[in-house]
């Protein structure tokens, strides 16, 4: 059904109708509207669940592995200094193969203190296990949500929902919301594997010799690899139920024979998408990176096949090194015969706004060789001092 | 499309008047958007927030640069630089003010009409909010959508007291303007 919703209002109506028995959260900065919307489902008899309010995200966290563990399916949010405090037992989690979803509002870093949008939080647990989804709008929010569930279910991996903080998360737009007999039919109820019991007990999480470590850590790079037909095939499923689809690994829209590609990751899609209008019958296309992890290489190459010139937009950096994920996807391409060559950006730091310019303004500055392998866009450098510039 | 921005105090219910206008464009079969511009926000500190109407599914997410129109919820806000910068040619602004519109538009040196929606609500909720108010009279300026709409999107909102209050305040802010004044017509064009 059609609504004019907050997104926040609207992953929460969603991640009801995904019937979560445990929800653990830190209800305080920076919390989104995501868990207070939940908890008012839970109140108003809307949503059966237990909601846990916790005192720190780190324990948010351990509350939903332990539920998830015994056997229930949960769900948390957090964002930014929340995510990062959560960041070892996400390690956990995702090494103890526990299912269960996490919407991220992505929000800057401190310090400086920022209560604005970028990618930094989840870019700083990339490597943490997790699978992480990046929605371009409040409509791919909730219809990932739904996806998120099934895939960490059946993957028994746990998925990140990244939903940018403020730009999608308080924005109120149209949204078609599922219907509750269209989730049901795409997620069929949990039964965990490795349910925690007392009659058959097992340990989860245990002390593990260099003998068997390794090997542990192979698996798991090899069922997140694996994941990638998972998060294409929820996609499909959805799509034919709520006739939506959501971009699968990478989405690629524009011209078919493009020599100009522009990569980026979340909302400004949405921008970008309106900014290509100016650019039709040019070889220009977008590709949407939906799916940061597992990384999805061959896409990148099949899609970059032809491309002469690829733009990497990102909202975080690495500070030292450069662009995060215009690293990994120079890696990816260094395997192409005829690889493009990568112009790569960090741009709407911290909530600075991308105006439908930006993509005009990008694609003329990578019309001339690169200076640097990496540069920050629209510093203004007159703010800093001389020594800093 | 319409690009719209409302500027206010923390308090006044800037947010809330954004989020209304949208619900209200979508119960019209509008496609809409809104969103604030987030500060630190605190009771009195100036806020800005956004709509943007159309008929057509909106994609961008950039903040409003070149609105077709100001709502202004504060007179003292006038003292904010750059409060009207990036007004469209041929842009309006609705300002909630007890001084005239001919003396208002000669300050700000674009068309201006003034509503003296704090009294308003002062008079009928005992609160400073004027949003519901100066929304009403803007519906009633440029003909956008009915004033319909817009109690159905109070009812989405409020109820009780709160609500027939609010309702009272459309009725009585949609006659206090000029019908059609800026009669609007861009909804169709994609930009």
């Amino acid at each position: 059904m059609q609504q004019a919703l907050e997104g926040s209002q609207a992953i929460a109506k969603t991640v009801a109708q995904c019937r979560p028995q445990v929800v653990a959260a830190y209800p305080i900065t920076p919390q989104t509207h995501i868990v207070e919307n939940i908890s008012k489902l839970i109140a108003d008899g809307v949503l059966d669940c237990e909601m846990v309010s916790v005192e720190s995200e780190f324990s948010a966290a351990s509350v939903v592995l332990g539920a998830v563990a015994a056997g229930s399916r949960s769900y948390t949010a957090t964002s930014s200094q929340g995510l990062l405090l959560m960041a070892e037992v996400l390690y956990n989690i995702a090494g103890m193969r526990l299912p269960m979803v996490l919407t991220c509002a992505n929000r800057a870093v401190s310090a400086p203190i920022s209560i604005w949008n970028d990618h930094q939080d989840s870019m700083a647990v990339r490597d943490a296990g997790w699978i992480q989804l990046y929605c371009s709008s409040n409509q791919e929010a909730v219809d990932t949500t739904v996806q998120a569930f099934r895939i960490s279910e059946r993957t028994e991996l746990p998925v990140m929902v990244c939903v940018d903080g403020f730009t999608l998360t308080h924005t109120l737009e149209i949204i078609d919301l599922p219907e509750q007999k269209q989730v049901d039919a795409f997620l069929p109820s949990f039964h965990f594997s490795r349910t925690l019991d007392p009659q058959q007990p097992i340990t989860l999480g245990t002390l593990v010799t260099p003998d068997y470590f390794t090997e542990i850590r192979h698996a798991h790079h090899r069922a997140m690899l694996k994941a990638a037909d998972e998060i294409v095939a929820a996609d499909k499923d959805w799509q034919a139920i709520s006739g939506r689809a959501s971009g699968g690994l990478i989405r690629e829209e524009g011209a078919k024979h493009a020599d100009t590609a522009i990569l980026a990751i979340g909302s400004v899609l949405g921008t970008l998408r309106e900014a290509m209008a100016q650019y039709e019958g040019e070889k220009i296309k977008l590709l949407t990176l939906r799916c940061f992890r597992p990384f999805p290489e061959d896409e990148l190459r099949r899609m970059c096949k032809g491309v002469k010139k690829l733009i990497v937009l990102e909202r975080a950096l690495s500070p030292g090194a450069g662009g995060i994920i215009g690293a990994e996807v120079r890696a990816a391409l260094s395997r192409m015969a005829q690889p493009p060559e990568v112009y790569n950006y960090a741009a709407g730091l911290g909530g600075r706004d991308m105006p439908l310019d930006l993509l005009e303004r990008i694609l003329k500055a990578s019309s001339k060789p690169a200076r640097d392998a990496f540069s920050i866009f629209d510093v203004q450098l007159q703010k800093l001092p001389a020594g800093e510039r | 499309m319409i690009e719209i921005r409302i500027h206010g105090r923390g308090g006044q219910g800037n947010v809330v008047a954004a989020y209304l206008l949208a619900i209200a464009a979508s119960d019209s079969g509008l496609q809409c958007q809104a969103f604030p511009a987030f500060g630190a926000e605190r009771r009195g500190a100036p806020v800005v927030a956004f709509v943007r109407i159309a008929e057509v599914p909106i994609s961008r997410r950039n903040q409003v640069l070149h609105p077709a129109y100001l709502i202004i919820q504060d007179q003292t806000l006038l003292h904010e630089p750059g409060l009207t910068d990036g007004l469209l040619p041929g842009g309006a602004i609705l300002l909630n003010s007890t001084r005239s519109s001919d003396e208002m538009s000669k300050q700000l040196g674009k068309p201006t009409v003034t509503l003296p929606a704090t009294a308003m609500a002062l008079e009928t909720v005992s609160k400073d909010v004027p949003n519901v108010p100066l929304l009403s009279a803007f519906l009633t300026l440029t003909g956008l959508l009915p004033h319909k709409s817009l109690v159905h999107a109070l009812e989405q909102r409020f109820k009780g007291e709160v609500l027939e209050k609010n309702k009272q305040l459309v009725e009585l802010a949609a006659d206090r303007v000029p019908a059609g004044l800026w009669k609007e017509d861009r909804l169709a064009a994609s930009a």
